[in-house]
């Protein structure tokens, strides 16, 4: 991911001095180096990476008034028991299939049809990303008054247009995909697809024209200049994203959080995983259990990690070529 | 602001000159049928586009200025029947926003303090001081960027609650809020590939003339680096003004006087009339879309610059 060009030896010159003054200066410098690191380095250790080891080790204990023990497997096989970690994986899963055929694939065609205007090209760009500014609490509590069964915006269209109209994210359904769900896809894609678009325009932009126009000498129609050449010459850039917008939908929360008033939903078909380690750890009143909401807390970065080193692996291909 | 010098050549190429080469040719947009057509396009997508970003903010807006039974009246009118622009005053008072905006702010600026100080320095040393281990430091920090900050949303909050090695509760305090936030791989990786390109013979030239590190960054290194510290300053403010879970827990946990506008609205939104709770909503989105009418170019390459790293 970075590729660091190694200058030379800052100081080559020192190469006549004698050695002790040499080796005292480095010291020096070293010492004031570090000092420039240390209140980094000092966040680090305590908010990221001591976090890191303290959530494996906490996920294999167990702490019961006060008293903490190892306890093996044990808060993993609670956590693989209870029906709620499956229905939350469920959600997640259907949430991040869904915001990826939604997310995924319309900032795509969107940056395709503003990269061929000639006109209002600032004007559109601030108005995709205008949503991403905002609170997320302004956006949402305003997509669940739309989304009200009563007297919300969105059933008013419905039934001006003579459409049946929805109980949006209060459906209590729960078949894959439920009403809820895509209720929550729809305001989450609103509030974030400016990034993803933007993003794509800049990759657009990247194409070389020369294979446009080789591609019409050979008789090519838009249809199939967009699947051989655009989708191909920005694949890269879509694979990334793919990977980004995966990792991203799976920690889902803020959305279903606020649109359903603390993310259940009907029949806990909103519950996300990251809402349920929320739920074991803080929300549960008076049992609040680190332990399980630990192990959780491992599965869920398992599952990531596996995203995020595609990633990884991803934008690595790319300094080598 | 000029190109941002960290966006990599190819991207920062495409924007003077004639307009390049896109899917569809310019002959064929000149031709009369691709005039009209492109017309009708660009209308299109103009109106839609409003529609769908400006359209929910304008009932944001709108739907403030109701009375509350009117907010809540089937069916919802468009434009309001009786314009109340008391319901904005009586949100600003009841839901609290003077003291949640002035909390945001307090821990968005301090954030963003922290940020500068403790991540422009690490940077600033790891790209030109080069300390023993710096490179194993870099590489720890990066793979902080692989498990995202959610994941670890239980231990980190034990580990505020109760330091390792210094015992100190942060939970209710800003510093809850202010030190994680320096823990950002992003902007160490953002500002050492910016130093990495700061040619290292004004750092000589200003060695000899006895200059401290200390002093080269500050008056060498940082007065060339304004267009990556805007990015990042941006980034940081935003990030905080846009958080909802951490300052949830830290903060409206531990006292509800020190929420946030995220937190204080959703908190408020429960037992407040629905008209109440857009006049607030819509106060709380000033001034994120005034920052972002301001400062959009930045902004927008710094999106570009950051993403298509490598």
């Amino acid at each position: 991911m970075v590729a660091i060009a190694r200058k030379a030896d800052p100081a080559p010159h020192l190469g006549r001095s004698r050695a002790a003054a040499s080796l005292g200066r480095k010291a020096r410098r070293n010492v004031s180096a570090h000092g420039f690191l240390i209140g980094a380095v000092l966040c680090f250790f305590f908010f990221s990476w001591y976090p890191m080891y303290r959530e494996v080790i906490m996920s294999f204990q167990k702490t019961q008034l006060g008293v903490t023990s190892w306890a093996g497997w044990a808060n993993y096989i609670r956590i693989f028991h209870d029906p709620t970690f499956w229905v939350a994986w469920r959600n997640t899963l259907e949430f991040t299939v869904l915001a990826l055929i939604v997310g995924y694939a319309v900032p795509f065609f969107v940056a395709i049809l503003l990269n061929e205007l000639r006109h209002a090209k600032g004007y559109l760009r601030c108005l995709v990303y205008l949503p991403v500014m905002l609170p997320p609490t302004s956006a949402l509590l305003l997509f669940a008054y739309f989304y009200d069964p009563n007297y919300g915006l969105f059933n008013d269209i419905l039934h001006t247009l003579h459409l049946p109209t929805s109980q949006w994210v209060q459906s209590p359904g729960t078949t894959i995909p439920s009403m809820a769900m895509i209720s929550v896809v729809i305001a989450a894609t609103w509030m974030n697809m400016g990034g993803a678009t933007l993003i794509y325009l800049a990759a657009l932009q990247n194409i070389p024209g020369e294979l446009y126009e080789a591609a019409e000498l050979d008789g090519a129609g838009l249809v199939k200049k967009i699947r051989h050449i655009t989708i191909p010459q920005t694949r890269l850039i879509l694979s990334m994203l793919l990977m980004l917008q995966i990792v991203a939908t799976m920690q889902m929360f803020v959305e279903a959080f606020i649109l359903t008033n603390g993310g259940a939903g009907v029949n806990n078909n909103t519950l996300s995983v990251v809402n349920l380690i929320y739920t074991y750890a803080f929300a549960l009143s008076g049992a609040s259990n680190y332990d399980s909401a630990s192990a959780l807390g491992v599965v869920l970065m398992l599952v990531l990690a596996i995203f995020s080193g595609t990633y990884l692996w991803l934008t690595r291909d790319r300094d080598h070529g | 602001m000029a190109t941002l010098p960290i966006a990599r050549p190819r991207l920062a190429r495409a924007q003077p000159g004639p307009r390049p080469r896109t899917l569809v040719s310019s002959s064929q947009l000149n031709l009369p049928r691709g005039k009209i057509i492109y017309r009708i396009v660009l209308t299109l997508v103009v109106v839609i586009f409003t529609l769908v970003f400006i359209g929910p903010l304008y009932f944001l807006f709108s739907d403030g200025l109701k009375s509350t039974t009117e907010a809540v009246q089937v069916p919802p009118t468009l434009i309001p029947a009786h314009v109340h622009p008391s319901t904005y005053v009586s949100a600003w008072s009841r839901v609290g926003l003077g003291r949640l905006l002035f909390n945001t702010l307090y821990y968005a600026f301090g954030a963003l303090f922290f940020q500068l100080i403790f991540d422009v320095t690490a940077a600033y040393s790891l790209s030109k001081l080069r300390p023993a281990g710096g490179k194993l430091i870099f590489a720890l920090m990066l793979a902080t960027l692989m498990i995202p900050s959610t994941v670890l949303l239980v231990p980190q909050y034990i580990t505020v609650a109760n330091l390792p090695i210094l015992h100190l509760n942060l939970i209710g305090s800003p510093a809850a809020i202010w030190l994680p936030s320096v823990a950002n791989a992003f902007n160490i990786f953002l500002l050492k590939r910016f130093f990495d390109s700061v040619p290292q013979e004004l750092l000589h030239a200003a060695a000899i003339d006895g200059a401290s590190p200390l002093r080269t960054l500050r008056s060498v290194v940082l007065p060339i680096s304004r267009p990556i510290l805007a990015v990042v300053s941006i980034f940081a403010l935003v990030a905080v003004w846009k958080d909802f879970l951490w300052p949830l827990l830290v903060e409206y946990g531990y006292n509800p006087s020190r929420e946030t506008l995220n937190v204080g609205i959703y908190e408020a939104a429960n037992t407040t009339p629905q008209n109440l709770v857009l006049a607030a909503s819509a106060m709380a989105a000033v001034p994120t879309v005034i920052f972002f009418l301001v400062f959009q170019r930045n902004i927008l390459s710094g999106l570009i610059a950051g993403s298509l790293k490598g």
